[in-house]
């Protein structure tokens, strides 16, 4: 099944010194359970398709839709709603609210679905155990090293069961071989949760991860390579 | 974690920002508090004076001032009691009821006091002339609705109302509420006042006013007391309204030309003027702190919002909807407002505390239906100053790696 199919997508920024296609025409399906890497020099389009089919920024034309749902119209609420439910979000520089505590950060999500605060805990804590971080809960971010406030990001992503994990370059601030420990630990969640990941990477090493290979060039798909 | 949880904890995270920012409101709202609680405890005051001389029309010696009539010093001016047969025998109409009193201050155990000599009802009942002139009865009734009003003053406090005295014989004495306090006396117990012995016939409960170190007796025992027999310092009259109007003043001054004759509205109008004055003041001070208040919320909120792009960018990446930023500042708004109201209602109440006694000569206690009209108009004011910074936090785009360069 697919999970996320886009047809004809593209994106231009208006700037006040012209416009810049940032992707263009972009048409491709993936398949739940995929590990999507997306490739291509600075300034090809990676951040921006990914922004694009997590919903964060909005198509100027064409059209996205995610488990056949067509979201290219609808209302920002409902692009929020699709976002606290289906999606985790794992950023180059982690993107952690700073005067919250890990385990507040990890609850975040859950309690934007109203779920209720004692079980908000007992989640959290459990995902927190998971990436290595039970000792590390009550810290506040820049109290940690930059591989531990990344496992709080990749705890944040996971903790509201998501469909799909979108990463912008998740190890571009960490050292090699805390790259691999991140790395490894996304693979594991993809094959044993069956979360769908889409990755995108300027590292060829964090790029052999993905079973779908992506490389844009000048916002457009020069290959794809599916490995499924 | 909730929506108010994690207002409360940035909240906590930036207070010396958030005491700043509360100062204007603190300030403000605590200079209406106080204004306010000066003003009340003011009016009250005035309602005590005009329920407590329970006359509008006040005759004085000539060389009198307004001040002596409540503490007169040793050798202030009196005037005859003739005076008051002279208003009795003539036939001016509209007078409904008059006492004489004979007031100066003493010292008992080194301390001053204002004794006051009155004339009891049972008294001036006894005087037959009155009763012939049928004082009182006949023109009462033509008169009643009118001094009804008079005596309320517009002051509807029930407690406040002055209870008639009827009778006090030549041995007994009231006291006010400090006095007995000060000088340790209860009921059925002596007072010395020079050789006299007064039996205490009652305490007077507290009214916040000069009464409550006044000591009052007989009038005649007061004017031996004094050494002055037939002198008084006053004589207070309740006098129709309508003939007041009709030029009553006038005609009392034709036939007692060595005094001065005045009415209540006129002896407490400076006072009356402050509260005005008072009243004013606070309403210019809400119109500004009006405008500043929220000013400097939304200054504080805007700067905050500024700061924290990132933060509302990653809550919006994460899938909080634009109207639960607007909640988030918003209930930042009202904690702001509930924290700047209650502070700004303490800093007033404990103000006009030290300050009512300095600047009103009045005793001030807290008011505490103010807290609750201070944190609303604090509310109102945070929430105006947040309205704006609000509306453009919820415009700000979910985070993307591209906002950080
Ligand atoms: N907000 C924006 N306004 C205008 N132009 C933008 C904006 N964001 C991106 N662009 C432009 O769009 C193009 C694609 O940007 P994008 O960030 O998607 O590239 P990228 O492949 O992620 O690059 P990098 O590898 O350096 O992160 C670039 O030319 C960039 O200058
Ligand atoms: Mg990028």
């Amino acid at each position: 099944m697919n999970i996320i199919t886009t047809q004809n997508l593209s994106k231009a920024y208006h700037h006040k010194d012209g416009v810049v296609d940032a992707i263009k025409n972009i048409s491709l399906s993936v398949e739940k359970g995929s590990f999507v890497t997306i490739t291509g020099p600075s300034g090809s389009g990676k951040t921006t398709l990914l922004l694009t089919l997590a919903g964060l920024i909005r198509p100027t034309s064409g059209s996205f839709s995610f488990l056949e749902k067509e979201l290219t119209h609808v209302a920002d609420s409902e692009l929020a709603h699709f976002r606290r439910k289906n999606v985790g979000f794992i950023m180059q520089s982690f993107a952690l609210i700073p005067y919250l505590t890990c385990i507040q950060n990890v609850m975040m999500p859950l309690s934007l679905n109203k779920v209720d605060n004692a079980k908000q805990k007992s989640i959290a804590k459990e995902v927190l155990a998971n990436v290595g971080l039970e000792n590390r809960m009550n810290h506040l971010p820049r109290e940690l090293s930059a591989g531990q406030q990344q496992r709080v990001a990749i705890a944040r992503a996971l903790i509201n069961s998501p469909s799909v994990i979108f990463a912008d370059e998740p190890t571009g601030n960490l050292d090699p071989s805390l790259s691999i420990e991140i790395l490894n630990f996304l693979k594991s969640i993809n094959k044993e949760k069956n979360i769908t990941i889409v990755m995108v990477t300027h590292s060829p090493i964090a790029a052999e991860y993905g079973n779908v290979k992506i490389h844009l060039n000048n916002g457009q798909i020069s290959s794809m390579i599916n490995l499924n | 974690m909730n929506l108010l949880k994690l207002v409360w904890i940035e909240l906590w995270n930036k207070k010396s920002q958030l005491i700043s920012s509360l100062m204007a409101i603190v300030i403000g709202i605590g200079v209406i508090v106080g204004i306010r609680t000066i003003n009340v405890y003011s009016e009250k005051a005035v309602a005590i004076k005009l329920d407590n001389l329970g006359a509008n029309i006040l005759v004085l010696p000539q060389a009198a001032s307004i001040d002596d009539y409540y503490t007169s010093d040793i050798d202030a001016p009196t005037i005859p009691m003739e005076y008051v047969e002279r208003i009795l025998t003539s036939d001016i109409k509209g007078v409904d009821n008059m006492s004489p009193k004979l007031t100066r201050r003493i010292t008992l155990d080194n301390k001053k006091y204002v004794l006051t000599g009155i004339q009891p009802k049972d008294e001036i009942a006894s005087k037959p002339l009155w009763q012939t002139t049928g004082f009182g009865k006949e023109l009462e009734a033509s008169c009643a609705p009118s001094s009804d009003e008079n005596t309320s003053h517009g002051y509807e406090d029930e407690k406040l109302k002055r209870k008639a005295v009827d009778t006090l014989d030549y041995s007994e004495c009231l006291l006010g509420f400090q006095v007995a306090k000060a000088l340790n006396l209860k009921e059925k117990e002596i007072l010395k006042i020079q050789d006299k012995e007064f039996i205490v016939a009652k305490l007077l409960d507290e009214t916040g006013t000069v009464d409550d170190d006044r000591i009052f007796v007989n009038l005649r025992a007061a004017q031996d007391i004094f050494g002055i027999p037939d002198q008084i310092s006053a004589i207070e009259i309740m006098g129709c309204c309508n003939a007041i109007s009709d030029g009553l003043l006038g005609r009392l001054r034709n036939i007692l030309p060595d005094t001065r004759i005045t009415t209540i509205n006129q002896i407490v109008s400076t006072q009356i003027e402050t509260n005005k004055m008072m009243n004013k003041t606070s309403v210019i001070f809400l119109i500004i702190i009006l405008f500043v208040g929220s000013i400097s919320i939304g200054n504080y909120m805007w700067a905050n919002v500024n700061e924290r792009r990132k933060e509302i960018g990653i809550l919006r990446m994460i899938g909080t909807l634009k109207s639960e930023i607007y909640k988030i500042l918003l209930l930042k708004a009202i904690i702001l407002g509930l924290i700047g109201g209650i502070l700004g209602y303490l800093l007033g109440t404990i103000s006009a505390y030290y300050m009512g006694p300095v600047f009103a000569q009045i005793q001030v206690s807290a008011i505490p239906i103010f807290i609750l009209w201070a944190v609303l108009i604090s509310i109102g004011i945070s929430i105006l100053g947040s309205l704006l910074p609000a509306y453009f936090a919820a415009k700000i785009e979910p985070f993307s790696n591209m906002q950080e360069e």
